[in-house]
């Protein structure tokens, strides 16, 4: 399928990304932590983790510049919906320690138990509610 | 000297990153949650994401090993913490649900601010105030930051 190809070089370079903040900076490349981080400005690590979101923010018009068109972004959920889900994303992550690529990614790779955990469960609970939404459409 | 070159090496990490993500297909709720649609019409290309980027990753954690620090810092910061406890599978049990819910998990959220969609600004700001609502926790103010806590 002519979709899997571009997702599998997509998650090579999102490994690479890891890859390059952990063997430079010795950091791990968890958006949810770096983006709480910010709420606390100190110094150069500060200045880093502001940098790398900076880049993540435009890593989309770059791939929009290369190859013409905008990555496609279809978002079915009303307003209020994506409100109360970015709550619960916000807040799961923080208490969680992680989101998909602190725990996905980056905790995974290293075998890290809490990781998998983690991963295991938003991966159930994401599946529940995709399937308790189709029941209830 | 290697302060500057820190930034510029989370500069070049964070624009890899989103590059992957464009290019992967995880920009796009709705891909994301036929991939979570696994008792419907299930869209399993998104496993080639986790795949590639967890091996790649995985390589970089083994090369890491190996060396006494990384490159630009003093050394390696890692999460120190072993044991799955509550707060853990609660956290990872409602990210899930506001995965599934939007499409969106933080990554992904954070790259689409720069498309200007405002479903997308929406997203993000309440995912900075659950944030900031976590903040607020007791236990959240008592809870040691990654990488300095003691092994549990």
């Amino acid at each position: 399928m002519s979709t899997y190809l571009p997702s599998l070089a997509g998650g090579l370079l999102i490994g690479l990304s890891a890859a390059m903040l952990l063997l430079l900076n010795g950091r791990i490349a968890g958006i949810s932590g770096l983006v709480a981080g910010l709420g606390r400005p100190a110094g150069t690590r500060w200045l880093a983790d502001a940098a790398f979101l900076f880049g993540l923010v435009l890593g989309p018009p770059a791939f929009a510049l290369l190859a013409g068109h905008w990555p496609e972004m279809r978002i079915a959920a009303a307003l209020p919906v994506l409100a109360l889900a970015g709550l619960l994303v916000g807040f799961g992550t923080r208490l969680g320690s992680g989101c998909t690529s602190g725990h996905g990614v980056c905790g995974l790779a290293r075998l890290s138990p809490r990781s998998i955990a983690a991963v295991l469960v938003f991966l159930a609970t994401g599946m529940l509610t995709v399937a308790a939404a189709r029941v209830l459409a | 000297m290697s302060a500057a070159l820190r930034i510029l090496a989370a500069l070049a990490a964070g624009f890899t990153f989103g590059l992957g993500l464009a290019l992967s297909g995880m920009l796009d709720p709705a891909r994301v949650r036929g991939f979570l649609d696994v008792a419907g019409a299930w869209d399993p290309s998104l496993i080639f994401v986790l795949g590639g980027a967890v091996t790649v990753s995985g390589l970089g954690y083994l090369l890491s090993r190996r060396l006494a620090g990384p490159v630009l810092d003093a050394r390696f910061d890692l999460p120190t913490r072993r044991r799955i406890d509550a707060p853990l599978l609660l956290g990872a049990a409602l990210f899930g649900i506001g995965w599934g819910l939007s499409g969106f998990c933080p990554g992904p959220a954070v790259a689409a601010l720069s498309t200007g969609a405002i479903p997308v600004l929406v997203f993000v700001v309440a995912m900075l105030i659950g944030m900031a609502l976590h903040g607020l926790l007791p236990t959240a103010a008592a809870g040691s930051p990654r990488g300095v806590s003691p092994p549990a």
